[in-house]
């Protein structure tokens, strides 16, 4: 699954292991993640993300 | 002043001996903006200052070379402190292109007319040639700011670290082999706390970069330059990205009208162990700046408020929102205090500890109106066995080293 980064921070968002702590399940792809969904390094709204490579 | 990194290589920056307030961190040993001038061929700026010290940015560069002959100016951060004096920069080196990555001219263009400058973008790994020279440029996102960059000189082995390693101390001297190492290693520690804490991660990342390059002179952007103790300050960055405890317990505390202060007291009495070091702070009486020093290398926390209004205490609420955003990690901790008809000071620090993720030792420790001597027994015993997790936590190290032995 496609895996997206950061543009503000660099962190990334691994579908595979979603993000249990904000109650994301592991296998939930970027598309899927809630409109409100921020990073959890800098904050920076799902707007601010692009596939990574 | 000897304000010579290498040959041709200057130190051009300013001096703030009296700041005292760095936006609501305590500077009192002042500050300093540090800028740096490379001659070669060509010619870089590394960084300017904040914008009232401008023109003396300009005398200095002016001492070493033609302001026309400067060929580039280099923005690792764009923060006020260092990019503040840009505008004036840009329009008095008339031959001059601003070198930054793409989100610090974005952040740029935000703060100011940047419309009118010249500019080359750069990404990690990028170099500009200055002739002998070599700019090499390491993208740096979240230490401390998303633009954040560090510009390195192989050929000199000198590092342009930016924000990073840096301390806010003025003085006449500009190497750490000039001034006391202890108190700038206090002073790093203190800028660490107060401003990088909440990237461990990152740091931890950038350190790991750093270890591949060749690296003899760090020169951050503020303090004194790392020419002698450069491996001190990575070794000690390496234990403040994890907050790694020392055996130090920490009690921080508001009060009304004494009642949790006997609790605090009572508490750090017990803490008191051999092995350990205890630490009481009161926080009306200290700045939050020391409090944040303070926390970093804490292994167990008591933080206590009274109940006022069915809350914490106003300042207790500052100190724990101002700690909650610098993210400390891995403490253990409780909260505790006095309330009189209606709970709710203790109640509402536990909640800014498990927002911190610390982890939570017993439930909180409280007093109604007076701590009776069974109450205030409690809070020995609690002081006790904080001393002896911090000891547990701590593992080998040793309570009150001194910085520079074990930072």
């Amino acid at each position: 699954m496609q895996k997206y980064v950061c543009d503000i921070c660099g962190w990334t968002y691994d579908p595979a292991a979603g993000l249990p702590e904000q109650g994301i399940e592991p296998g939930t792809p970027f598309e899927d993640l809630p409109d409100d969904f921020e990073c959890p390094e800098c904050g920076a709204g799902k707007d601010a993300f692009s596939p990574a490579d | 002043m000897d304000t010579t990194l290498r040959q041709d290589i200057d130190w051009v920056g300013c001096v703030d001996w009296t700041i005292r307030d760095f936006h609501s961190y305590k500077t009192e040993r002042g500050a300093t903006y540090n800028a740096y001038l490379v001659r070669d061929d060509k010619t870089a700026l590394i960084d300017t200052v904040k914008a009232p010290y401008a023109e003396e940015l300009l005398e200095n560069i002016a001492r070493l070379t033609e302001l026309a002959e400067v060929d580039y100016v280099v923005c690792n951060h764009a923060e006020p402190d260092h990019a503040g004096s840009l505008p004036r920069v840009m329009e008095s080196l008339p031959s001059a292109t601003l070198v930054c990555d793409k989100k610090c001219l974005a952040t740029l263009s935000k703060c100011f007319d940047a419309s009118g400058w010249k500019t080359e973008i750069v990404a990690s790994g990028d170099t500009i040639p200055l002739g002998k020279r070599t700019l090499q440029f390491v993208e740096t996102p979240m230490v401390h700011w998303p633009e954040s960059m560090f510009t390195y000189v192989p050929e000199e082995k000198l590092l342009f670290s930016m924000d990073a390693f840096g301390q806010h101390y003025a003085s006449s001297q500009r190497f750490d082999d000039e001034v006391p190492l202890c108190t700038v290693l206090e002073e790093a520690k203190t800028y660490y706390a107060n401003i990088v804490m909440p990237y461990g991660k990152q740091v931890a990342g950038v350190l790991e970069q750093a270890g591949g390059l060749d690296i003899e002179m760090i020169a951050p952007s503020h303090g004194v330059i790392w020419r002698t103790h450069p491996a001190k300050i990575i070794e000690a960055y390496k234990n403040w990205c994890v907050c790694r405890p020392k055996p130090k317990v920490l009690v921080v505390y508001d009060t009304m009208w004494e009642s949790t202060g006997r609790m605090a007291r009572a508490i750090c009495e017990g803490a008191s162990q051999p092995g350990v070091e205890a630490v009481l702070l009161h926080v009306r009486r200290s700045h939050l700046t020391r409090i944040a020093a303070e926390v970093i290398d804490a292994a167990t926390v008591a933080f206590g408020s009274a109940t006022l209004n069915r809350g914490m205490m106003p300042m207790a609420g500052a100190a724990l929102t101002y700690l909650k955003g610098l993210q400390p990690t891995g403490k253990a901790a409780f909260a505790f205090g006095s309330y009189g008809w209606g709970r709710g000071g203790p109640e509402a620090v536990q909640k800014y500890l498990e927002a911190m993720k610390w982890e939570i030792l017993r439930e909180p420790l409280r007093a109604q109106y007076r701590p009776a001597p069974e109450v205030l027994d409690e809070c020995r015993e609690a002081g006790k066995m904080l001393a002896e997790k911090a000891k547990q936590m701590a593992g080998d190290r040793k309570p009150g080293q001194n910085v520079c032995v074990d930072p």
